[in-house]
């Protein structure tokens, strides 16, 4: 305890930062801590001899959009959600939102949040995103009307209170788990006084490095993940409200992976319509082939069996798509070896009611898949649009 | 230990050195002040000399005593005093933390805080800080609160912090009264 304390007034005193943090890695967090990027980066420099460009690359925080939505997914996402306390009105939500707008805006360039008191954990933001989202209850707490209500019920659900709903939402991405848990840990501080931890859903996606950038992800089943995403151009109609704003699903969808096992190849790809391997459709050849719904295979039947999970989502005005930003989930398995493993399913879109719910709906209904995932967890969120540097997240809302 | 007796011989020279400086500067604004008081300019002089960044005020109650951060940073080639603070949310003092009886306890510092000439000084928890010695009301999280600076040249340095929950570095203040755990 005195030890470090000396040596931060040293430190301090001498203002010689550069200098000093070399000799003694231990005293750079603190001349790091509020210092310019200028000083950050000599003190990280120090600290972290071995940084590469994965770990010190950044996404830019401000502008009239959040990040952490239209880019490519980082390697590993939490999913917080909160519960606003009694009595958090319009008021303190502003100065909720002020402070973590602020821990976001510096995190995510690599500079320490005010206060942080693990100074060093920023230094490596490694494509660090933090997106807010606000649920039906931050508006009601605000007096204000909802533009998001929560999802009708499906036959499917199996929804646990535990995986579900929440007032504020933050998804916290970036390509190095350290970097997520500094951030998760750093805001939940700062959330403290306005609301509780509702729940987190902690997820993973590949390395980075391991493929290339914007590939498709597969599944812990196995399958190809949002083969079907908007691309491109079609990202904006499709995503984007011209206010900069747009609206999340959080599905948390447990894979019944020992069931799925059982399956042969053949009856896995007849359940999704997309070969396993390739991700192609039944009817096609290649991951991106458009699904032919009235090609007819060997037998005389539709290539794109009515039941599978491709045909009951497919979308085909692009206006109507969904972006989808999975994460797989895999926690401990229980005494008997079965594993506790699924997607946290996380979609971005205009409109919930116009494009989610219909596809959702057609799921329900009738998808082979359905066996085999049970929905367990579910949220939705209105993504307000993004702030320039003067402003902060939710101003638009909330001023 | 060798380093820091060197270091503490250059910077009590230069403290002698711009003493002469501002006293200079002292007389110049004593001679304006006789015809018309100028405020505005001296402090948009001062302001683009002493600046403090990424300040921020730890959340705490009624009557509670907390404190404020961040890093002084004097662009100039004078040091500069910071001799005193203001802030419409409580009475201040400057504090340093010192070790007393082997435990790191905090006291006013006496002549106020010295930021040498192209220098920065941290003012972070564990470390010299501005006290608010009992706020009238609560500072909450998120609330933006007003601070001034005075400096020993007499002009100020207004700036604005925001409150942060912060639980971290536990202090002791000298009488005996014991901060940080207490406060959300």
């Amino acid at each position: 305890m005195t030890s470090p304390l000396s040596r931060r007034g040293l430190l301090a005193g001498l203002g010689a930062a550069a200098v000093t943090a070399a000799a003694t890695p231990a005293a750079a967090a603190p001349a790091a801590a509020g210092v310019a990027p200028v000083a950050l980066a000599t003190a990280g420099a120090a600290v972290a001899p071995a940084e590469t460009g994965i770990g010190a690359a950044t996404v830019p925080f401000h502008g009239p959009r959040q990040a952490g939505i239209a880019e490519d997914p980082p390697a590993h996402a939490a999913f917080v959600a909160f519960t606003l306390a009694a009595g958090t009105d319009k008021r303190a939500l502003g100065r909720m939102l002020r402070l973590l707008t602020d821990d976001a805006a510096r995190l995510t360039q690599g500079i320490p949040a005010l206060g942080d008191t693990d100074a060093t954990l920023a230094a490596l933001p490694a494509r660090l995103t933090v997106t807010f989202g606000f649920g039906p209850g931050l508006y009601r707490a605000a007096g204000l009307t909802s533009p998001v209500a929560e999802l009708p019920a499906f036959r499917i659900d199996r929804l646990l209170p535990r995986w579900s709903g929440g007032d504020l939402l933050l998804q916290i991405c970036a390509d190095d788990p350290l970097t997520v848990a500094h951030t998760q840990r750093m805001m939940i501080k700062d959330a403290r006084p306005f609301g509780s931890v509702r729940w987190v859903q902690q997820g993973f996606r590949r390395s980075p490095g391991v493929q290339a950038p914007e590939h498709t992800q597969r599944n812990v089943l196995g399958q190809l993940d949002g083969t079907a995403n908007p691309r491109g151009p079609e990202i904006d109609p499709a995503v984007w409200n011209p206010d900069g704003s747009s609206t999340l699903v959080v599905r948390r969808v447990r894979a019944e992976i020992e069931k799925w096992d059982m399956l042969s190849v053949s009856d896995k790809e007849n359940a999704v319509g997309r070969r396993l391997a390739s991700g192609a459709p039944l009817s096609g050849q290649s991951e991106r082939d458009e699904p032919n719904f009235t090609a007819l295979d060997d037998t005389g039947l539709p290539a794109m069996p009515d039941f599978s999970h491709v045909t009951r989502a497919h979308v085909t005005d692009p206006t109507l798509k969904i972006l989808r930003r999975p994460y797989n989930y895999d926690g401990a398995p229980d005494a008997s070896g079965r594993p506790d493993a699924g997607l946290i399913f996380a979609a971005y879109q205009r409109d919930i009611t116009r494009q989610y719910v219909p596809i959702q709906r057609r799921l329900a209904e009738k998808d082979l898949l359905n066996e085999w995932i049970t929905p367990i967890g579910s949220a939705v969120f209105a993504i307000p649009p993004g702030c320039a540097e003067n402003g902060w997240i939710g101003e638009q809302v909330l001023s | 230990m060798r380093k820091s007796r060197q270091f503490l011989t250059a910077a009590v020279l230069t403290a002698a050195l711009s003493t002469l400086g501002l006293a200079a500067c002292g007389s110049d604004d004593s001679a304006s002040s006789t015809g018309t008081p100028t405020p505005a300019p001296s402090v948009t002089a001062v302001a683009a000399t002493l600046t403090i960044k990424d300040p921020w005020v730890k959340a705490a109650g009624a009557g509670a005593m907390t404190a404020a951060f961040g890093v002084l940073v004097n662009d100039t080639d004078a040091d500069i005093t910071v001799a005193a603070a203001e802030s419409p949310a409580s009475p201040m003092e400057l504090h340093e933390m010192t070790m007393k009886d082997g435990k790191m306890v905090m006291q006013p510092k006496e002549g106020g805080f010295v930021i040498k000439a192209k220098g920065t000084h941290e003012l972070s928890p564990g470390g010299d800080h501005l006290m608010l010695m009992k706020p009238a009301k609560a500072i909450e999280a998120g609330d933006e609160v007003s601070f001034t600076l005075k400096l020993g040249d007499g002009s100020t340095v207004p700036f604005t912090a925001i409150a942060k929950p912060f639980a971290g570095a536990g202090e002791s203040y000298d009488p005996g009264m014991t901060m940080g755990s207490a406060a959300p």
